[in-house]
C-alpha cells in the first residue's frame, strides 16, 4: 500500500484503538487530551514518514508514538505532577516512567468495550451518543459524521463537546459496569447500535458509501459485543443477526443513484449470501435463554424477508411475528409493517380495515401504504392517498417514487 | 387518554380439551386482536393468562383446592389498553375472540392512587 492510501486506512483502523486505550487510561475528564493525543500521533506519522518513508511496522511505529506522546503528556501535566502522580506512588510505589500505555490486543478489545458503555450513557441524547461512538470507537472525522447526519461540521461539533461535557459532568466511568447494571446498560447500547444501524440503512443521504460505512461500523461494534464474554449474550446476537440480514440487501436496494429499489422489485441476484448465511448463525445463537427481547423478533423478521418465495405462509409467519413484536414495543413503521404483512397473508380489505383505525395521519408512509393497498380496489381512493403521500414526504427520493406512482395509476 | 382493564371470563370446563390445531386457531386470533391494539399504540400493558391450578384461602385458615370442577365466568387474565373513553374500550373489545367462544370481557377503569392525599 501507497503511503498516501497507508495513513487514511490506518486513521481509519488505529485511531480509534489508541483514543479507547488513552481515554481509558486517563479517564473521561480527560477525553479531549486523549483525542489530542491521538490525531497528534498521526500527524507526526505523516510528517516522519514523509521525510523517511514507511517504517518497517506501521502499526507499531503508531503505537511506540502514542505512547511517548502519552508519558510526555503525562510528565508535563502540572495536575499530574501534584495530585495524581503521588497517588500512584503511593498505591504501587512505582515511579512516574513506569506508567505505561497498554496497548496489547485485549487491552485494546477491553477498552472499545468500556468506552462503548460510556458514551452509550442515558445522560445524553441519543443523537449524541451515535455522534460520540462514531468518532471515539469509529474513528470518523467530524466532516463525515456531520455527512452522516446530513448536518453541518460546527452544529456536529458543538453537539459532541457538550456531549463530552455531560459525560464529565455526570463523573461517568470507563469500565464494566457491574453484573447487575449490564442487562440495563447492554440495552443503552444495543439501541445505539440498532440506530447506528438505522442511520447507515435508511438515512435519507445519498452517499451510499457513507451510509454502507455505518451499517458495517454499526456491525463491527456488536460484532466485539458477542467476543466478549459478558456481552455475549443472546439479544447481542439476536441485534447482529438482524443486521447481517438487512446489510444483505445492502446492494439491491439502491440503484447507481443512490435512490431506493423497494424490497418487491429488488434483483434477489444481488443479495448477499454469505450475510445471510451469518446472519442465520448469529440467530441460531442467539436462540438462548428465556427471555424474547424485541431484536429477536426483528431478526425473525427479517430473516423470512431472506427468503425469496412469496407465500402466504410466509407472510402469515411475518404478520405474526409483528403482532408479537407490537405488543413488546410499538413503532409506527412495525404497525404499517403488519398491516402491509395482512394484505399478504389474508386480503387487502382486511389490511385497509386495519390499516384505517392506525393513527398515523401525519406520516407519508401511512398513506403510501393505504394507496397501495387501495389500487385495484379503489383507484380513486389509491390516487388521493398518493397525493396525501407526496405532501407529507421530504426527500427528494421519496417524492419520486411516490410521483411515479401517480403517474403508473393515471396511465391505468 | 386513559387506561381500562380488560378481564377476560369464561366458563371453565374441564371436559373440554381443544385439539392442539384448536388451540393453536384460538392463538392466532388472540394474537390478530392483540397485535391490532397494539398496532395502534394502544396496548398499555400485555397483562396474563391465569392457568387452572389454584386455591382459595378464606377465613380462620380455610384453603380450598382448585382446580374446580366447573366454575361459572372464571378469570382467564387480564390486559390494560389506553382509550379516550370507555365506550372506545368497549369497541376494542368486541372484537376480542373470547366471545366466539361464550365468554365475556369485563371493562373496567383504573384509580389512581394518590399517595399524597
Amino acid at each position: 500500500m501507497q503511503q498516501q492510501e497507508l495513513i487514511p486506512h490506518l486513521f481509519r483502523t488505529e485511531y480509534r484503538k489508541i483514543i479507547a486505550v488513552l481515554c481509558r487510561q486517563f479517564g473521561m475528564e480527560q477525553i479531549e487530551v486523549a483525542e489530542d493525543i491521538a490525531s497528534q500521533t498521526f500527524l507526526t506519522a505523516s510528517e516522519t514518514w514523509g521525510i523517511k518513508g514507511l517504517p518497517e511496522n506501521p502499526t507499531a511505529w503508531l503505537y511506540v508514538a502514542a505512547k511517548n506522546k502519552a508519558k510526555d503528556h503525562l510528565k508535563r501535566n502540572d495536575l499530574f505532577q501534584k495530585k495524581i502522580a503521588p497517588q500512584i506512588k503511593n498505591s504501587s510505589s512505582s515511579e512516574l516512567q513506569e506508567t505505561d500505555i497498554d496497548l496489547s490486543e485485549k487491552n485494546i478489545q477491553d477498552s472499545q468495550l468500556q468506552m462503548m458503555f460510556a458514551v452509550c450513557h442515558p445522560s445524553i441524547s441519543s443523537e449524541s451518543q451515535i455522534g460520540l461512538a462514531l468518532r471515539i470507537l469509529c474513528g470518523f472525522g467530524i466532516e463525515e459524521i456531520a455527512n452522516a447526519f446530513l448536518s453541518n461540521k460546527e452544529t456536529i461539533g458543538k453537539r459532541l463537546t457538550r456531549a463530552k461535557e455531560k459525560l464529565k459532568l455526570e463523573k461517568v466511568k470507563i469500565e464494566f459496569p457491574g453484573e447487575n447494571e449490564i442487562s440495563n446498560r447492554l440495552e443503552n447500547v444495543l439501541t445505539t447500535l440498532y440506530l447506528l444501524f438505522n442511520e447507515g440503512y435508511y438515512s435519507a443521504a445519498k452517499d451510499k458509501v457513507v451510509r454502507k460505512e455505518l451499517c458495517l461500523e454499526a456491525m463491527r461494534l456488536a460484532h466485539l459485543l458477542t467476543e466478549n464474554e459478558n456481552t455475549d449474550l443472546p439479544q447481542v446476537n439476536a441485534l447482529l443477526s438482524l443486521m447481517c440480514f438487512h446489510a444483505s440487501r445492502l446492494e439491491a436496494r439502491t440503484n447507481d443513484d443512490g435512490e431506493i429499489i423497494l424490497y418487491k422489485d429488488q434483483n434477489t441476484d444481488l443479495w448477499n449470501k454469505e450475510l445471510i448465511r451469518q446472519g442465520e448463525y448469529f440467530l441460531n445463537t442467539a436462540a438462548k435463554g428465556n427471555k424474547l427481547s424485541k431484536y429477536h423478533l426483528e431478526a425473525a423478521i427479517a430473516y423470512r424477508h431472506t427468503q425469496k418465495e412469496d407465500t402466504v405462509e410466509k407472510w402469515e409467519t411475518i404478520l405474526q411475528l409483528y403482532n408479537h413484536l407490537l405488543q413488546i414495543q410499538y413503532s409506527p413503521a412495525a404497525a404499517l409493517n403488519r398491516a402491509y404483512a395482512i394484505s399478504k397473508a389474508r386480503s387487502k380489505n382486511e389490511a385497509i380495515k386495519e390499516a384505517e383505525k392506525l393513527d398515523l395521519t401525519g406520516n407519508h408512509l401511512y398513506y403510501s401504504l393505504l394507496a397501495d393497498l387501495y389500487t385495484n380496489i379503489d383507484d380513486e381512493k389509491a390516487l388521493h392517498h398518493f397525493q396525501q403521500a407526496l405532501l407529507l414526504s421530504k426527500s427528494a427520493a421519496d417524492k419520486k417514487l411516490i410521483s411515479e406512482n401517480i403517474r403508473h395509476l393515471k396511465m391505468k | 387518554m386513559k387506561e381500562f382493564v380488560m378481564l377476560f371470563r369464561n366458563d371453565y370446563n374441564p371436559a373440554s380439551m381443544p385439539s392442539p390445531e384448536q388451540m393453536q386457531h384460538m392463538m392466532k386470533q388472540w394474537m390478530d386482536w392483540m397485535g391490532g391494539i397494539a398496532a395502534q399504540n394502544k396496548l398499555a400493558n400485555q397483562g396474563i393468562r391465569l392457568g387452572n391450578a389454584g386455591k382459595t384461602v378464606k377465613p380462620d385458615n380455610v384453603v380450598t383446592d382448585g382446580p374446580y370442577a366447573e366454575i361459572k365466568e372464571s378469570v382467564g387474565g387480564f390486559i390494560v389498553v389506553r382509550a379516550a373513553s370507555i365506550e372506545e374500550a368497549a369497541e376494542m373489545a368486541k372484537g376480542c375472540p373470547i366471545l366466539k367462544v361464550g365468554g365475556n370481557v369485563e371493562l373496567r377503569d383504573i384509580v389512581e392512587i394518590n399517595m399524597l392525599s
